[in-house]
């Protein structure tokens, strides 16, 4: 029996949107219609979906950056909406998120090395030279050097600063990561070097993720299973392989057909 | 290289084209390009970011920053109606007369490209009342005709940027492109700020325009998947050069080079049944040598 690791029931959110003339009118978006998943412990699980269909909404609702109109987030059997501030701080230790745009994700003012280890100094593990040697070691890891330690963000590219972005989630050792659509802003190039590095590391510190993309060749890569959201809905649910294989909702057979270059030819390998 | 000669004169021809900074005129951020783009065909051009495929598509219609310079090369277009004319050597009023009016472009962000504070129906007519003078009544129902052509209700025409979608700006923005009837559409990364169902359908919006006004087309992209559904020809460019160009079944079935080659192996494929790999730059001269060293280095050891 696997257990989950995070849980989610039936999860509401709702945004005001001004609409009418001058804006005088609200209208209700719902972002979030009784969303429930379940993510099992050392696997990942896609959330894919078009733009505004709720995906990034459901990621901040369960690491609790927004706040939830109704339903549960269940961590390790703690329901993370209920905790107050300084509790959730101690259990974000172990929620981690890797953002979508390595460019506006950095503080451009901040050293690589500070950037990493800000997350240990502020959950106050270890002294400071056991900080700085975690520091190397997640760097080192994740194909970046000591050196790289004094520079600033934008002396690098954007893949390096994709590996500085993900030493940063996982140096505090997390049991959950969510990664945010990590690699597409990343050439085709450099997103298969970033998505090996996420599998081998996921394999080395027991991770789970989730990973919220709207490329489903990529996805068809990572994941073990897959969400497919529409309009704050979820529409299907299930295995990576049977759903790729038998879509059953209508919109799930739209978001495969429109995949590019499926005709093409395998080649190169 | 594989350039196709067969028709009298292509629409564009760029021959032996090379970019530096005025600064440092030997580093060559594009070297030796050569390409032909052809009435009704679509050329893509694939490559990383940073191997010079975008700065070989500003230079067409010269509009390098003023940092770079053209060290080497012409750009031959030929419209079919002023017969063959090399686009360096014109002044700025000349290629402002052929900018929008014969060779148009979209690029990459809808979001940026748009001006925020005009309507989207201004900005589709400007091009028309500058470069054919149309007006009034006349100037309104094309613009309307413009925008049912893109798959956008006519009735937006009087909305901001703001009030549309990503894919609906990038839907204004090929307007904007075609409304006076360019013979050669250049699209730079069109559709990698899009969603996929989105993307698919922008695609497929270009391809039909392509062909109904028998417009060439000159597409930039890093995604071989997209190269897959729309070109004809294809150029591969690494760090400034073309290291392989032909058709598209050419350069996706037998790819010649081990760029091209190492480039298609990391594309993921929809079955899941391709490992992934990153890319292997194992085959560059430089990383040819530090393999050879190594292995001699083994040798000695052993």
């Amino acid at each position: 029996m696997t257990t989950p690791i995070l849980q989610a029931n039936n999860l509401v959110k709702t945004y005001t949107q001004r609409s009418g003339k001058f804006g005088f009118g609200t209208s209700l978006v719902k972002a979030l219609d009784d969303v429930s998943i379940s993510l099992t412990e050392g696997k990942t699980l896609a959330v894919v979906g078009e733009s505004g269909s709720g995906k990034s909404t459901l990621a901040r609702c369960l690491l609790q950056l927004q706040p939830l109109d109704s339903g549960e987030v269940l961590f390790a059997g703690q329901d993370l909406a209920k905790l107050d501030g300084a509790a959730l701080r101690v259990v974000r230790k172990n929620l981690q998120m890797v953002f979508q745009d390595p460019f506006a994700s950095l503080n451009p003012r901040m050293r690589v090395g500070e950037i990493v280890g800000e997350g240990l100094l502020i959950h106050g593990l270890g002294s400071g030279a056991e900080q700085q040697r975690k520091v190397i070691a997640m760097l080192n890891r994740v194909g970046l050097t000591e050196a790289d330690m004094q520079k600033y963000p934008h002396e690098f590219s954007g893949g390096q600063r994709q590996r500085v972005g993900i030493a940063r989630a996982l140096v505090l050792q997390p049991k959950v990561v969510v990664c945010d659509e990590p690699v597409s802003a990343l050439d085709v190039s450099i997103q298969a070097q970033i998505l090996l590095l996420l599998k081998e590391l996921q394999a080395e510190m027991a991770l789970s993720y989730l990973f919220i993309s709207h490329d489903l060749r990529v996805v068809r890569h990572i994941a073990d299973d897959i969400v497919v959201m529409h309009q704050g809905k979820i529409v299907e649910y299930g295995a990576v392989v049977d759903i790729y294989q038998q879509p059953q909702h209508e919109y799930t057979r739209n978001l495969l057909a429109a995949m590019p270059g499926k005709y093409m030819a395998l080649v190169g390998n | 290289m594989a350039t196709n000669l067969n028709k009298a004169s292509p629409l564009l021809q760029l021959q032996q084209l090379s970019i530096a900074p005025k600064k440092m005129p030997t580093r060559l951020l594009v070297n030796n390009v050569s390409l032909t783009i052809e009435v009704g065909k679509t050329t893509c051009v694939v490559g990383e970011s940073g191997s010079g495929k975008s700065l070989t598509a500003l230079s067409i219609m010269g509009l390098l920053s003023q940092q770079l310079q053209l060290t080497a090369g012409k750009v031959l277009f030929n419209d079919g109606q002023s017969g063959e004319q090399d686009l360096t050597k014109l002044d700025e009023a000349n290629l402002r007369k052929i900018r929008g009016a014969k060779i148009a472009m979209i690029f990459q962000e809808p979001m940026t490209s748009l001006n925020p504070v005009l309507t989207i129906g201004y900005q589709i007519g400007e091009s028309l009342t500058t470069h054919l003078g149309v007006k009034g009544d006349q100037l309104k129902a094309k613009i309307a005709s413009l925008l049912e052509m893109v798959g956008i209700p006519a009735g937006r025409a009087n909305n901001y940027p703001d009030e549309l979608s990503g894919g609906q700006r990038q839907r204004v923005m090929i307007a904007m492109s075609i409304a006076c009837e360019p013979r050669l559409l250049i699209a730079d990364e069109p559709t990698t700020a899009l969603d996929v169902t989105v993307q698919a359908q922008i695609l497929k919006l270009l391809d039909e325009l392509k062909t109904r006004m028998n417009m060439g087309m000159l597409f930039i992209t890093h995604d071989f998947g997209v190269v897959a559904d729309i070109a004809d020809y294809v150029a591969v460019m690494f760090r400034g050069e073309i290291v392989e160009s032909g058709t598209k079944m050419q350069v996706l079935n037998k790819p010649q080079h081990p760029y091209t080659q190492a480039l298609l192996a990391c594309v993921p494929d929809a079955e899941g049944k391709k490992p992934l790999k990153p890319i292997d730059y194992a085959w560059l001269p430089e990383n040819q040598q530090i393999l050879q060293t190594s292995a001699q280095n083994l040798k000695t050891a052993a």
